[in-house]
């Protein structure tokens, strides 16, 4: 296998305590490789920790501890000046269409920015990278001077998504790329951010809470819960044969298209599920006393590139109490 | 059908217009009997947050709109109640979850505080029983530790964590009629699950009426008796929500039903 694009280790971040308590540990001991031209679909529980391990994988986010290498290049020791150049490499695509667009700012200056920023190009040659920009994601150039409200949800998307292709990056971040897009427009974001990817060699790490999307665009997945990887295999074998019990649970979760099904389901959904304990930090898990607690002293795995957190593994098994 | 009840909610002939510009909203109809939960779908653009925000009279920041028709709620027209009366009724007898949890949430104060104000002004709750409300309403949308959570405010929270947060907000007054835009577009699907069950329990404990939006068909086939399907600013589809996810008769209704992704469409 080639070598990672993308290599993290033992990430954590931790925000400060606040009045006597302990800090809220967000990430906790990340570890995952993202090969060039793949896709890692990062799924998990809403406040697990995805979004901080995006942002800390960008050094948008101080982490910790841990480590970040891009290109074989470690991120979290880097001085600004270097990491503004590595910026080149490594951009964001953010959940929402409607606020991650300045509203006084056309296409063309939104696109224009980050160019000028990276002096990617000669200044002259912006207005046709721009409109190169636009065919890129399926646009017509001819709109590039308009205002981001005279545009659709998926329309916005496509500027957020050229102006983080502008500096021609080898890593995206998508967070909740099409969360907020109806269905057929979702289809055609992922049509276009797998058309890219193909033509563009991209990596992305993919955060979505949409299993059936992930399904979709990832090569492998990670399961996040309480700020830790809780497992992580190709798609098969994570949808096909789920190891963790949080993962199955989500699996079971999602709804489906048929009105008595998806009734009974919700009926059957956890009547009064544990939402205690403090996010971000080790259990309670629902699954059982200290299940994220022990993460990494019960990483077990279970077939090539498939592995389980669980102190419950195999299943049936006494708790492995290490 | 004599002994129908009358509609809490009826709607005729709302049209709704960005200044000057084409309507946005066209002639719709629709209405909502006590206790009982419709859903709005259709692609983005189609008019459902528009159609959401009219009920109570709300446009969007910096944006003029203007209505026409009627929208009944008790008997009286809401499209014709001066300001004073209409703050009366926003968030106390009809509430709304906005689509976007950040814009409607104040940066700078605390999620806690910005509940206890609600209780407070609507519900005439002291500062120390608001307090109290507001701890158990973050636990019931599954705020883990709400207690110590109740201090932070909203950029210290996960995108899905502020959506919970506007939920709370939204039931804190019980009201009659919840208008849920998108509710729970940024949750994953065990903790939707969630969200959804106190949906339904609310409307079984307050008989509350539900008005649900969400571009999610699995959503809206287990929450709502009736569905309205919206393209371009019409309801070019309405049924039972049986019969219109076996037997969709409108050919846009029928396209973004084969739309929706599946779990075992690998790559
Ligand atoms: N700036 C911050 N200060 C303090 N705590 C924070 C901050 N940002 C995030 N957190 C906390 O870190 C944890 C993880 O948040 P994060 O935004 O990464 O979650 P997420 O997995 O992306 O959730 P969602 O699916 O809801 O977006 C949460 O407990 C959150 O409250
Ligand atoms: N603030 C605004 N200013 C101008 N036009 C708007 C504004 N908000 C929405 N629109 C327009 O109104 C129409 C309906 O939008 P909306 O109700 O938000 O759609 P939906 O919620 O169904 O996605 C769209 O054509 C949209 O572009
Ligand atoms: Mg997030
Ligand atoms: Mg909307």
């Amino acid at each position: 296998m080639s070598a990672p694009l993308l290599r993290v280790r033992d990430l954590c971040v931790s925000f400060p305590a606040r009045r006597g308590r302990a800090p809220v540990r967000a990430v906790d001991q990340v570890s995952f490789d993202i090969a060039p031209g793949q896709t890692l679909g990062l799924v998990g529980e809403s406040g697990s920790g995805k979004t901080t391990t995006g942002r800390a994988i960008l050094q948008l986010q101080a982490a910790s501890s841990g480590s970040v290498q891009l290109l074989g290049r470690e991120l979290t020791a880097m001085s600004g000046r270097d990491l503004r150049a590595m910026r080149r490499h490594m951009q964001f695509v953010l959940q929402n269409p409607y606020s991650s667009l300045h509203p006084r700012m056309t296409v063309a200056n939104t696109l224009a920015e980050p160019l000028a920023v990276h002096r990617s190009v000669p200044r002259h040659a912006i207005p046709e990278r721009v409109a190169e920009l636009m065919t890129l994601v399926g646009m017509d150039p001819a709109v590039v001077n308009r205002y981001p409200h005279e545009f659709s949800g998926g329309q916005r998307q496509r500027i957020v998504i050229a102006r983080a292709l502008a500096v021609n990056p080898d890593f995206v971040v998508c967070d909740e790329p099409v969360s907020a897009l109806d269905v057929r427009t979702q289809a055609q974001i992922v049509d276009l951010l797998q058309h890219l990817q193909a033509r563009l060699g991209l990596s992305y790490l993919f955060i979505a809470h949409d299993l059936a999307v992930v399904r979709a665009v990832a090569h492998r997945v990670a399961v996040m819960y309480g700020g830790r990887i809780v497992e992580l295999g190709n798609a098969a074998q994570v949808y096909e044969n789920p190891a963790h019990p949080y993962t199955r649970n989500l699996l079971d979760a999602v709804p489906v298209v048929d009105p008595a099904r998806q009734r009974a389901l919700l009926a059957e959904a956890a009547a009064d599920p544990d939402f205690r304990g403090r996010e971000g930090e080790p259990g309670p898990c629902v699954f059982g006393t200290d299940h994220a607690a022990t993460a990494t002293a019960h990483w077990h795995d279970i077939a090539p590139g498939h592995g389980v957190s669980c102190r419950f593994w195999p299943p049936g098994a006494a708790p492995d109490s290490r | 059908m004599t002994d129908a009840p009358p509609p809490l909610l009826d709607v005729r002939g709302l049209t709704a217009a960005f200044g000057r510009a084409a309507p946005v909203v066209r002639d719709i109809s629709f209405h909502v009997a006590p206790g009982e939960a419709v859903g709005f779908v259709g692609e983005s653009g189609s008019g459902k947050s528009v159609t959401a925000r009219a009920v109570l009279r709300l446009a969007p920041e910096g944006s003029p709109l203007v209505w026409g028709g009627q929208i009944l709620y008790g008997g009286q027209d809401l499209l014709r109640l001066d300001e004073h009366a209409m703050r009366g009724i926003r968030g106390r007898r009809i509430a709304m979850v906005f689509q976007d949890p950040m814009s409607s949430l104040n940066p700078v104060m605390t999620v806690g505080a910005q509940i206890d104000d609600m209780l407070m002004q609507h519900m005439g709750l002291s500062r120390r029983a608001a307090r109290r409300r507001t701890v158990d309403l973050l636990g019931l949308v599954g705020i883990r530790d709400p207690a110590m959570r109740a201090d932070d405010h909203p950029h210290q929270f996960s995108g899905g964590m502020r959506q919970r947060v506007l939920i709370a907000i939204a039931v804190s007054c019980e009201p009659d009629l919840l208008i849920a835009d998108e509710p729970t577009t940024a949750l994953d699907v065990t903790v939707q699950a969630q969200i959804l069950r106190l949906l339904m329990r609310l409307r079984r404990e307050l008989g509350m009426a539900l008005m649900l939006i969400s571009h999610d068909f699995g959503v809206i086939a287990g929450m709502v008796e009736r569905v309205h399907v919206m393209q371009g600013g019409e309801i070019v589809e309405t049924g039972d929500v049986d019969a219109l996810f076996a037997a969709p008769r409108h050919p846009y209704t029928r396209a973004l039903l084969d739309a929706v992704p599946r779990l075992d469409a690998r790559r």
